[in-house]
Protein backbone atom coordinates (compact mmCIF):
# COMPACT_ATOMS: atom_id res chain seq x y z
CA UNK A 1 0.00 0.00 0.00
CA UNK A 2 1.05 3.51 -0.82
CA UNK A 3 0.38 6.59 1.17
CA UNK A 4 -3.07 8.16 1.18
CA UNK A 5 -2.97 10.68 -1.55
CA UNK A 6 -4.99 13.57 -2.33
CA UNK A 7 -7.32 13.83 -5.03
CA UNK A 8 -9.12 16.74 -6.52
CA UNK A 9 -12.00 15.68 -8.92
CA UNK A 10 -13.25 18.36 -11.17
CA UNK A 11 -16.25 18.69 -13.50
CA UNK A 12 -18.79 20.43 -14.96
CA UNK A 13 -22.73 19.13 -14.44
CA UNK A 14 -25.37 16.90 -15.80
CA UNK A 15 -23.79 13.87 -17.94
CA UNK A 16 -20.23 14.82 -16.90
CA UNK A 17 -20.65 14.93 -13.04
CA UNK A 18 -22.43 11.63 -13.58
CA UNK A 19 -19.24 10.22 -15.17
CA UNK A 20 -16.97 11.49 -12.66
CA UNK A 21 -19.17 9.64 -9.77
CA UNK A 22 -18.99 6.78 -11.74
CA UNK A 23 -14.77 6.83 -11.18
CA UNK A 24 -14.94 6.85 -7.16
CA UNK A 25 -14.55 3.20 -6.76
CA UNK A 26 -11.09 4.10 -8.47
CA UNK A 27 -9.86 7.09 -5.46
CA UNK A 28 -10.59 4.21 -2.73
CA UNK A 29 -8.66 4.66 0.44
CA UNK A 30 -7.06 8.54 -0.58
CA UNK A 31 -8.68 11.86 0.06
CA UNK A 32 -11.13 13.65 -2.07
CA UNK A 33 -12.11 17.00 -2.97
CA UNK A 34 -14.67 17.65 -5.19
CA UNK A 35 -15.16 20.46 -7.33
CA UNK A 36 -18.37 21.18 -9.36
CA UNK A 37 -21.06 24.26 -10.61
CA UNK A 38 -24.12 22.77 -8.44
CA UNK A 39 -24.44 23.18 -4.68
CA UNK A 40 -27.28 20.34 -5.22
CA UNK A 41 -24.81 17.51 -5.89
CA UNK A 42 -23.93 17.90 -2.31
CA UNK A 43 -26.25 14.60 -2.37
CA UNK A 44 -24.21 12.66 -4.38
CA UNK A 45 -20.88 12.27 -2.19
CA UNK A 46 -21.39 11.49 1.09
CA UNK A 47 -19.27 13.40 3.98
CA UNK A 48 -16.57 14.35 1.00
CA UNK A 49 -16.15 17.90 0.64
CA UNK A 50 -17.28 19.44 -2.17
CA UNK A 51 -16.54 22.85 -3.84
CA UNK A 52 -18.48 24.66 -5.91
CA UNK A 53 -17.41 27.30 -8.98
CA UNK A 54 -18.76 29.40 -11.25
CA UNK A 55 -20.71 27.65 -14.37
CA UNK A 56 -19.19 28.89 -17.53
CA UNK A 57 -19.10 28.45 -21.63
CA UNK A 58 -16.37 29.42 -23.52
CA UNK A 59 -17.95 32.41 -24.57
CA UNK A 60 -18.50 34.03 -21.73
CA UNK A 61 -14.80 36.03 -20.79
CA UNK A 62 -15.40 37.30 -17.47
CA UNK A 63 -17.16 34.09 -16.22
CA UNK A 64 -14.02 32.17 -17.68
CA UNK A 65 -11.57 34.29 -15.98
CA UNK A 66 -13.59 33.74 -12.57
CA UNK A 67 -13.79 30.47 -12.68
CA UNK A 68 -9.98 30.43 -13.41
CA UNK A 69 -9.43 32.53 -10.44
CA UNK A 70 -11.75 30.02 -8.65
CA UNK A 71 -9.93 26.78 -9.36
CA UNK A 72 -6.36 28.41 -8.87
CA UNK A 73 -7.46 29.38 -5.55
CA UNK A 74 -8.71 25.72 -4.86
CA UNK A 75 -5.79 23.82 -5.57
CA UNK A 76 -3.13 26.45 -3.84
CA UNK A 77 -5.25 25.82 -0.71
CA UNK A 78 -6.04 21.98 -1.55
CA UNK A 79 -2.56 21.27 -2.83
CA UNK A 80 -3.71 18.11 -4.29
CA UNK A 81 -1.38 15.13 -5.71
CA UNK A 82 -4.07 14.33 -8.23
CA UNK A 83 -6.44 15.75 -10.11
CA UNK A 84 -9.25 13.94 -12.40
CA UNK A 85 -11.72 15.23 -14.63
CA UNK A 86 -14.58 14.02 -17.45
CA UNK A 87 -14.88 17.38 -18.65
CA UNK A 88 -15.69 20.17 -19.59
CA UNK A 89 -14.55 23.85 -19.37
CA UNK A 90 -14.00 23.40 -15.45
CA UNK A 91 -11.87 20.56 -15.88
CA UNK A 92 -9.98 21.61 -18.53
CA UNK A 93 -8.88 24.75 -16.23
CA UNK A 94 -8.65 22.42 -13.36
CA UNK A 95 -5.62 19.75 -15.68
CA UNK A 96 -4.34 22.71 -17.08
CA UNK A 97 -3.42 24.81 -13.87
CA UNK A 98 -2.94 21.92 -11.39
CA UNK A 99 -0.59 20.57 -13.90
CA UNK A 100 1.74 23.74 -13.34
CA UNK A 101 1.50 23.46 -9.82
CA UNK A 102 2.97 19.95 -9.77
CA UNK A 103 -0.18 18.21 -9.91
CA UNK A 104 -0.35 14.45 -11.50
CA UNK A 105 -3.15 14.92 -13.51
CA UNK A 106 -5.71 12.70 -15.45
CA UNK A 107 -8.57 13.68 -17.72
CA UNK A 108 -11.25 10.94 -19.12
CA UNK A 109 -12.69 12.12 -22.15
CA UNK A 110 -16.82 11.84 -21.96
CA UNK A 111 -18.62 8.95 -23.24
CA UNK A 112 -21.06 11.15 -24.95
CA UNK A 113 -17.99 12.02 -27.63
CA UNK A 114 -18.19 9.11 -29.69
CA UNK A 115 -16.99 10.33 -33.10
CA UNK A 116 -14.41 12.52 -32.12
CA UNK A 117 -12.74 14.00 -28.91
CA UNK A 118 -14.16 16.99 -27.33
CA UNK A 119 -12.76 20.35 -27.88
CA UNK A 120 -11.02 20.69 -23.86
CA UNK A 121 -10.65 16.90 -24.75
CA UNK A 122 -8.39 17.31 -27.66
CA UNK A 123 -6.28 20.03 -26.19
CA UNK A 124 -5.68 18.69 -22.87
CA UNK A 125 -3.59 16.49 -23.89
CA UNK A 126 -0.01 17.70 -23.63
CA UNK A 127 -1.30 18.68 -20.14
CA UNK A 128 -2.50 14.83 -19.33
CA UNK A 129 -0.68 12.41 -17.27
CA UNK A 130 -3.06 10.25 -18.40
CA UNK A 131 -4.88 11.07 -21.04
CA UNK A 132 -7.88 8.63 -21.87
CA UNK A 133 -10.35 8.27 -24.54
CA UNK A 134 -13.93 5.95 -23.83
CA UNK A 135 -13.87 4.80 -27.22
CA UNK A 136 -11.33 2.63 -28.70
CA UNK A 137 -11.93 3.92 -32.26
CA UNK A 138 -10.63 7.24 -31.04
CA UNK A 139 -7.68 5.92 -29.16
CA UNK A 140 -4.31 6.75 -31.06
CA UNK A 141 -0.60 6.10 -30.27
CA UNK A 142 0.37 9.03 -28.29
CA UNK A 143 -2.83 9.58 -26.72
CA UNK A 144 -5.58 9.95 -25.49
CA UNK A 145 -5.50 5.79 -24.91
CA UNK A 146 -8.36 3.62 -24.58
CA UNK A 147 -8.53 1.07 -21.35
CA UNK A 148 -12.87 0.62 -20.94
CA UNK A 149 -15.64 3.14 -19.99
CA UNK A 150 -17.28 4.25 -17.21
CA UNK A 151 -19.93 1.30 -17.76
CA UNK A 152 -16.93 -1.02 -16.67
CA UNK A 153 -16.58 -2.34 -20.26
CA UNK A 154 -13.71 -4.12 -20.93
CA UNK A 155 -10.83 -2.55 -23.38
CA UNK B 1 -47.62 -0.25 -15.51
CA UNK B 2 -46.42 3.26 -15.83
CA UNK B 3 -44.23 4.62 -19.40
CA UNK B 4 -42.71 7.91 -19.46
CA UNK B 5 -41.51 8.63 -22.99
CA UNK B 6 -39.40 11.68 -23.37
CA UNK B 7 -38.00 13.21 -26.28
CA UNK B 8 -35.51 15.39 -24.27
CA UNK B 9 -35.34 19.48 -23.92
CA UNK B 10 -33.88 20.28 -27.75
CA UNK B 11 -35.53 18.54 -30.58
CA UNK B 12 -38.95 17.43 -30.91
CA UNK B 13 -38.83 13.30 -32.10
CA UNK B 14 -41.56 12.61 -33.69
CA UNK B 15 -40.90 9.27 -35.09
CA UNK B 16 -40.82 7.75 -31.97
CA UNK B 17 -44.18 9.53 -30.23
CA UNK B 18 -45.73 8.21 -33.49
CA UNK B 19 -44.16 4.80 -32.82
CA UNK B 20 -45.54 4.37 -28.97
CA UNK B 21 -48.44 6.08 -29.61
CA UNK B 22 -49.34 3.12 -31.83
CA UNK B 23 -48.41 0.70 -29.08
CA UNK B 24 -50.29 2.76 -26.82
CA UNK B 25 -53.30 2.25 -28.73
CA UNK B 26 -52.84 -1.56 -28.40
CA UNK B 27 -52.23 -1.61 -24.99
CA UNK B 28 -54.35 0.83 -23.28
CA UNK B 29 -54.17 -0.89 -20.57
CA UNK B 30 -50.74 0.66 -19.52
CA UNK B 31 -50.74 4.47 -18.32
CA UNK B 32 -48.25 6.42 -20.58
CA UNK B 33 -47.19 10.35 -20.58
CA UNK B 34 -44.88 11.21 -23.95
CA UNK B 35 -42.81 14.45 -23.43
CA UNK B 36 -42.82 15.43 -27.18
CA UNK B 37 -41.48 18.74 -27.14
CA UNK B 38 -42.47 21.77 -29.95
CA UNK B 39 -43.61 19.74 -32.06
CA UNK B 40 -47.16 20.13 -34.21
CA UNK B 41 -47.83 16.15 -34.18
CA UNK B 42 -50.08 15.00 -31.27
CA UNK B 43 -50.13 11.82 -29.92
CA UNK B 44 -53.82 10.18 -30.28
CA UNK B 45 -53.69 8.22 -27.29
CA UNK B 46 -51.18 9.04 -24.82
CA UNK B 47 -50.73 11.60 -22.63
CA UNK B 48 -48.44 14.08 -23.56
CA UNK B 49 -47.05 17.25 -22.60
CA UNK B 50 -44.38 19.56 -24.52
CA UNK B 51 -42.05 19.88 -21.79
CA UNK B 52 -41.86 18.85 -17.89
CA UNK B 53 -40.05 21.51 -15.81
CA UNK B 54 -37.06 19.57 -13.81
CA UNK B 55 -38.96 18.77 -10.93
CA UNK B 56 -41.93 17.03 -12.80
CA UNK B 57 -39.27 15.08 -14.74
CA UNK B 58 -37.60 13.82 -12.03
CA UNK B 59 -40.91 12.83 -9.97
CA UNK B 60 -42.10 11.54 -13.28
CA UNK B 61 -39.23 9.69 -13.99
CA UNK B 62 -38.99 8.08 -10.28
CA UNK B 63 -42.51 7.50 -10.60
CA UNK B 64 -42.00 5.33 -14.01
CA UNK B 65 -41.94 1.75 -14.66
CA UNK B 66 -40.75 1.91 -18.19
CA UNK B 67 -38.75 4.62 -19.83
CA UNK B 68 -38.78 5.21 -23.65
CA UNK B 69 -36.70 7.94 -25.08
CA UNK B 70 -33.85 8.82 -27.56
CA UNK B 71 -30.20 7.31 -27.31
CA UNK B 72 -29.01 10.40 -25.38
CA UNK B 73 -26.50 9.83 -22.79
CA UNK B 74 -28.41 12.05 -20.24
CA UNK B 75 -31.31 9.87 -21.19
CA UNK B 76 -29.81 6.71 -20.64
CA UNK B 77 -27.77 7.42 -17.91
CA UNK B 78 -31.05 9.00 -15.64
CA UNK B 79 -32.86 5.83 -16.28
CA UNK B 80 -30.08 3.29 -15.57
CA UNK B 81 -29.20 5.60 -12.30
CA UNK B 82 -32.44 4.70 -11.03
CA UNK B 83 -32.94 1.12 -12.30
CA UNK B 84 -35.33 1.82 -14.47
CA UNK B 85 -35.68 -0.12 -18.00
CA UNK B 86 -35.19 1.54 -21.07
CA UNK B 87 -36.20 1.49 -25.02
CA UNK B 88 -34.01 3.89 -27.14
CA UNK B 89 -34.55 4.77 -30.40
CA UNK B 90 -31.50 6.19 -31.71
CA UNK B 91 -32.12 9.77 -33.69
CA UNK B 92 -30.63 9.70 -37.32
CA UNK B 93 -28.46 12.87 -38.98
CA UNK B 94 -30.25 11.25 -42.30
CA UNK B 95 -34.04 12.51 -41.26
CA UNK B 96 -32.63 15.86 -39.71
CA UNK B 97 -33.64 14.42 -36.19
CA UNK B 98 -29.89 15.28 -34.79
CA UNK B 99 -26.85 16.80 -36.45
CA UNK B 100 -24.56 13.50 -36.63
CA UNK B 101 -25.33 10.01 -35.72
CA UNK B 102 -23.80 9.49 -32.79
CA UNK B 103 -27.02 8.17 -30.55
CA UNK B 104 -26.01 5.22 -33.40
CA UNK B 105 -23.01 4.57 -31.57
CA UNK B 106 -24.37 4.78 -28.29
CA UNK B 107 -26.83 2.61 -28.62
CA UNK B 108 -24.47 0.26 -29.77
CA UNK B 109 -22.64 0.65 -26.91
CA UNK B 110 -25.50 0.37 -24.13
CA UNK B 111 -27.50 -2.18 -26.27
CA UNK B 112 -25.42 -5.15 -24.44
CA UNK B 113 -26.97 -3.58 -20.72
CA UNK B 114 -29.84 -5.57 -19.43
CA UNK B 115 -32.93 -3.45 -19.14
CA UNK B 116 -31.37 -1.79 -22.00
CA UNK B 117 -33.79 -2.55 -25.42
CA UNK B 118 -32.30 -0.59 -28.33
CA UNK B 119 -35.30 -0.50 -31.35
CA UNK B 120 -33.10 0.40 -34.67
CA UNK B 121 -36.06 1.01 -36.74
CA UNK B 122 -39.60 2.49 -35.89
CA UNK B 123 -40.65 -0.64 -36.52
CA UNK B 124 -38.82 -2.07 -33.61
CA UNK B 125 -40.60 0.07 -31.29
CA UNK B 126 -43.57 -1.93 -30.10
CA UNK B 127 -41.85 -5.88 -30.29
CA UNK B 128 -39.51 -3.82 -27.91
CA UNK B 129 -41.73 -2.35 -25.38
CA UNK B 130 -43.15 -5.62 -25.24
CA UNK B 131 -39.98 -7.50 -24.75
CA UNK B 132 -38.80 -4.80 -22.14
CA UNK B 133 -42.07 -4.86 -20.23
CA UNK B 134 -41.50 -8.41 -19.40
CA UNK B 135 -38.17 -7.68 -18.74
CA UNK B 136 -37.52 -8.23 -14.84
CA UNK B 137 -33.96 -6.62 -13.70
CA UNK B 138 -32.20 -3.99 -15.48
CA UNK B 139 -28.80 -2.41 -15.04
CA UNK B 140 -28.67 0.11 -12.26
CA UNK B 141 -25.49 2.82 -12.09
CA UNK B 142 -26.37 2.62 -8.57
CA UNK B 143 -23.59 -0.49 -8.06
CA UNK B 144 -20.37 0.31 -7.97
CA UNK B 145 -17.94 0.79 -11.24
CA UNK B 146 -15.47 -1.66 -11.75
CA UNK B 147 -13.29 -2.79 -14.43
CA UNK B 148 -10.12 -1.90 -16.63
CA UNK B 149 -10.62 1.86 -16.56
CA UNK B 150 -11.01 1.89 -12.81
CA UNK B 151 -7.67 -0.20 -12.19
CA UNK B 152 -5.75 2.08 -14.72
CA UNK B 153 -6.62 5.20 -12.82
CA UNK B 154 -6.60 3.53 -8.73
CA UNK B 155 -2.87 2.38 -10.13
CA UNK B 156 -2.15 5.78 -11.73
CA UNK B 157 -2.93 7.47 -8.70
CA UNK B 158 -1.21 5.10 -6.38
CA UNK B 159 2.11 6.16 -8.27
CA UNK B 160 1.07 9.34 -8.53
Amino acid sequence: MSARKKIVAISSGGGHWIELLRLRPAFKGHFVVYVTVNEAYRAHIGNAPLRVIRDVTRWDRFGLLEVTAQITRILLQERPDVIVSTGALPGFFGVLIGKRLGAKTIWVDSLANVEELSMSGQKIGPHADLWLTQWAELARPQGPHFVGNVLGSEA
Amino acid sequence: MKLLVTVGAQLPFDRLIRAVDAWVEDHPEHRVLAQIGETDERPAHARWTKFLMPDDFDREFDTADVIVGHAGIGTLFAAMQRGKPILVLPRESARRETRNDHQIATARAFESYAGIVVAWTADEVAAGLDRLLETEGSTTLAGETGGPLIERINAFIESA
